[in-house]
């Protein structure tokens, strides 16, 4: 099975990731936490990244995420892409996150 | 249930691949499939629901939740509410019998969260799955998964709360049996029941209208819930947080997504309500242990991450 390197240009990080593994699961068993990780479905858009060279596959993932014109673009969800070879990524900056969490504080 | 909402009788959850999600629902939480329509939809309904379904399934290219529906006592009271509705200034648009098969016609209204909600009287009654109606055995076999017992309720996250409140209550006959208040005593979550439940649908203060945050269905026991954890591991399903235990509620849950990544949550046990209840508060400053009672401090992806 072909293992292919993913190197994420943002943080420095670096791990390999399997054919057929995608890049927010192999980033996860390695315990590393370079890309925030949500529903690691396709569908909320924490995992979001910019690929800057390399070639995958892509899973379905949410068109509000995702649009067809971003994904062209490099710009797919970490959750759902499938290395075909050596990826060199980074980080998207995070959607505006909810009120909620500046009460996050707890004595 | 002063005004004749019953209970939560069906949520509409968009996903973006049928298969997967079928055996999702089906594999995995345990529910029964009932039926397909031509658009497509697959539904479902856990073992002890008497009507012929509580979760449908839609495929389409971006994940969340369609609606979620209330069954109201009769027809009587579904003219009353639709009145009422129209009366306090709420749009309503008509959905004819049989858009959903075997459902008669359903009244429906987008609350000012930017959430769609519907009231209908009738579905297609057919009684809990695999026991009769006469000398029932205890429950059936060939269950799968979770085997989840009901659709038991969502949770929302959008803007205006207090005007959602207004319908919900005012309206709808709902009472607030928990909030949580911020130091200016801004109600910012609000847990609704029509029932003895705890609650029947809620809602987060999020400045984005009409996010998803969970559907949610019962279990019996805490060793339920631990299993479920389990089959969790077994199928490497996405978790997001749990077995723990809630303060608001004091339900003792366990949350996951499903695989477009909307988040369900399997639950037991939790408080109950009467009409005479006065609402439970948490207070902003203690939100850690209102959300998670153990841990007593919140994962940022349970408060951020929606459909």
């Amino acid at each position: 099975m072909a293992v292919f390197q993913v190197v994420n240009r943002t943080t420095g990080d670096h791990f390999t990731c399997q054919e057929g593994q995608s890049v927010l699961k192999a980033m996860e068993q390695r315990d590393l936490k370079c890309v925030p990780v949500g529903c690691r479905g396709g569908g909320c858009g924490f995992c979001k990244i910019q690929v800057l060279e390399g070639h995958f596959e892509c899973g379905k993932m949410s068109k509000r995420h995702a649009p067809p014109e971003a994904v062209e673009k490099g710009e797919v969800l970490a959750c759902r892409i499938y290395p075909l070879t050596d990826l060199i990524i980074e980080c998207v900056p995070l959607p505006e996150a909810a009120p909620a969490k500046q009460t996050t504080k707890n004595r | 249930m002063k005004k004749g909402v019953m209970r939560p009788g069906h949520v509409q959850i968009r996903v973006l691949d049928m298969d997967e999600a079928v055996k999702h629902y089906t594999d995995l939480l345990g529910m029964i499939e009932t039926d397909r329509d031509d658009q497509g939809r697959v539904y479902l309904k856990a073992w002890t629901e008497v009507d012929k379904f509580s979760v449908v399934l839609v495929e389409v290219d971006e994940p969340g939740c369609d609606f979620m529906g209330f069954k109201v006592v009769d027809e009587a009271a579904l003219n009353q509410l639709e009145k009422d509705l129209v009366d306090y200034g709420v749009g309503v648009e008509q959905i004819p019998a049989e858009e959903l098969k075997d459902c008669g016609r359903r009244v429906r209204f987008t609350v000012p969260s930017g959430h769609a909600f519907e009231l209908y009287a009738d579905k297609k009654y057919t009684g809990k799955w695999g026991v009769s109606s006469v000398n029932p055995e205890a429950w059936p076999r060939g269950l799968q998964g979770m085997k989840a017992v009901r659709f038991d309720h969502c949770l929302f996250y959008g803007p205006e709360l207090a005007a959602v409140y207004d319908i919900f209550v005012n309206v709808l006959g709902f009472h607030l049996a928990e909030q949580v208040l911020d130091p200016e005593g801004t109600r910012v979550a609000q847990f609704l029941t029509v029932s003895m439940k705890e609650h029947d649908v809620a809602f987060i203060h999020h400045e984005e209208k009409g996010k998803f945050h969970h559907a949610s269905f019962y279990l019996d026991t805490w060793e339920a819930v631990l299993r479920a954890a389990d089959l969790i591991s077994m199928t490497d399903t996405s978790i997001d947080i749990g077995p723990t235990r809630h303060g608001l509620t004091h339900g003792q849950t366990i949350y996951f997504f499903d695989p477009s990544g909307n988040r369900n949550e399997v639950f037991c046990g939790g408080d109950y309500f009467y009409p005479d209840h006065k609402p439970v508060t948490w207070k902003t400053e203690e939100l850690g242990k209102a959300i998670f009672y153990h841990d007593r401090a919140l994962n940022e992806r349970f408060m951020t991450v929606l459909t």
